[in-house]
């Protein structure tokens, strides 16, 4: 059984303006276990990307804790819905982005993102330019910089929603089996449910705001094989979409 | 041997191209006429006196004008003295007024605090400061490149602050969550994602340092091509004044289409 590496509880964040004071996000708890891919869904304006922000640390909650279990400072890396590569930099240089700010620029740690780099295909195009690269190759090489970083935790704020719809079911394939390989732990947020199903290995759905857990799904699919679009064929596929599609009640106002 | 040489079709693609550079030489073309048509027309207007070649001065008026100044190292002299003043007023104007656009990005309750201040001092005409200039920076050079930082820095906080302010907001959270500092949020992504409005500022800085160097000549000067143009109206000598005058539009047209090199250089 894998161990416990972060226990969130009873997390609340209130946001204020001067006309009134939002409640975005109200005691939230979860136990997230290593290894695991977690993906939260609820309607939009729940607090989901508030969640993440607390947990990067960006963005200081109004009451609740956060524990990690864990020896050594916890590195996290998150991930944003654009993948924010800055033009005047190569791609390779894109990658060292979060070495370089850490102070950590040593040479295994540049030549073990060149390596990951060359693993996941874009090892020709590692002195180019971000424009020189494809919407899928650019968010590819958004997660290799944020691996470069070697993070406990990976926060996913809905990182495909910017690609079109084909592109983004090869890259959110390509992106779940660089994830799977490197054995890391994601908390990811998105709109699409056949994605939250077909990725995590729990999904947790939200209520309207203020954000609060409705239900936590244990997903467990009977597919054969490992792909994306295997699992959508699961015949336990459709049973999860429409309970969490229920759960989310989505009504058009 | 005698050989057929059809005439070579042209492709579609040739075709377009060609289209576009006549297209290219009818405007320049058009252009070198209008300015030839314009001398030859001011010529005859004064040879046949439907002007006052003694108040409007006529090209071979000029031309000879020019030809002694060049010869008497006059017009090197004050060319030098201009151009110098205007490249000194825009390289500091730019530098200065991005230092402070730094500070008040640094401080936003600086930047609150300053912020009408810097809107009344856009607003205010630099000019009426002129003779305080005097006053206090003597009437050299000194003054004239005050008059001209006056004008470019302004103008420079204003565009780069507004840059640094259009930064992606989420490039900013993604170095964050790096764990960047604030100088490294600030060399990492303002800096160089600002970079063309800091090119942008220099552009428009050289223009306005033309305006703050000519009217800090035109106030105070002993020497630059403002000071000749004042010089020559005063003591009716019109052929100076338009010598000089062409002379200012072409240098400043140099440098403008230097500063536009300089750009496409700098931004790929």
């Amino acid at each position: 059984m894998s161990k416990k590496i972060l226990s969130i509880r009873n997390l609340s964040k209130t946001y204020h303006t001067k006309e009134s004071e939002t409640i975005a996000v109200k005691d939230f708890s979860i136990d997230i276990m290593e290894g695991e891919f977690v993906v939260i869904v609820g309607p939009s304006g729940c607090g989901k990307s508030t969640i993440l922000s607390i947990l990067s640390g960006l963005l200081k909650p109004s009451s609740g804790e956060i524990i990690y279990k864990l020896t050594k400072p916890l590195s996290i890396g998150y991930m944003l819905q654009n993948d924010h590569l800055f033009p005047w930099r190569t791609i390779l240089k894109n990658v060292l982005l979060g070495l370089e700010i850490q102070g950590r620029t040593t040479p295994e740690n540049i030549e073990k993102a060149k390596k990951q780099l060359e693993t996941y295909g874009l090892g020709k195009f590692m002195h180019q330019y971000p424009y020189q690269l494809s919407g899928g190759m650019r968010q590819r090489a958004a997660l290799i910089r944020t691996l470069a970083i070697d993070p406990d935790i990976l926060l996913l704020d809905e990182p495909f929603s910017a690609l079109d719809y084909q592109t983004r079911l090869a890259v959110s394939e390509d992106i779940v089996s660089i994830l799977r390989k490197e054995k890391k732990t994601v908390i990811m947020i998105t709109h699409d449910l056949n994605e939250a199903i077909s990725m995590a290995s729990r999904v947790v759905v939200l209520s309207k705001r203020p954000g609060e857990i409705r239900n936590i799904h244990e997903i467990k699919l009977s597919s054969e094989g490992e792909s994306m679009l295997q699992k959508r064929k699961a015949p336990e596929f459709m049973d999860y979409y429409n309970r969490i599609w229920r759960e989310l009640d989505v009504h058009v106002e | 041997m005698y050989m057929w040489n059809k005439p070579k079709q042209l492709t579609e693609h040739e075709q377009y191209l060609m289209d576009i550079r006549k297209e290219n030489i009818k405007v320049h073309l058009t252009r070198i006429i209008i300015l030839i048509a314009f001398f030859i027309l001011w010529e005859i207007a004064a040879r046949l006196m439907w002007i006052d070649s003694f108040i409007t001065s006529q090209p071979t008026a000029v031309y000879n004008t020019l030809i002694s100044l060049t010869q008497s190292g006059e017009l090197f002299k004050h060319l030098f003295i201009t151009i110098g003043e205007t490249v000194l007023g825009f390289i500091l104007g730019t530098i200065i007024g991005t230092l402070i656009a730094i500070m008040l990005w640094w401080s936003p309750f600086i930047s609150r605090v300053l912020d009408p201040f810097i809107v009344m001092l856009n607003s205010l005409p630099k000019v009426a400061l002129g003779p305080i200039i005097i006053v206090w920076a003597g009437a050299g050079i000194t003054a004239v490149i005050v008059m001209a930082l006056l004008i470019s820095t302004i103008i420079t906080i204003i565009n780069v602050y507004g840059g640094f302010n259009e930064v992606d907001s989420e490039k900013v959270i993604l170095v964050q969550s790096f764990g960047a500092t604030k100088k490294q949020v600030l060399q990492k992504v303002i800096l160089p994602a600002s970079y063309p409005a800091i090119i942008n500022a220099l552009k428009i800085n050289v223009g306005l340092s033309w305006v703050g160097v000519i009217m800090g000549e035109f106030l105070v000067s002993k020497a630059g091509l403002g000071y000749l143009i004042v010089y020559g109206s005063q003591v009716f000598k019109l052929n100076l004044v338009m010598t000089s005058i062409l002379v200012l539009a072409i240098a400043s047209v140099v440098m403008y289409i230097g500063v536009a090199f300089l750009e496409k250089k700098l931004i790929k």
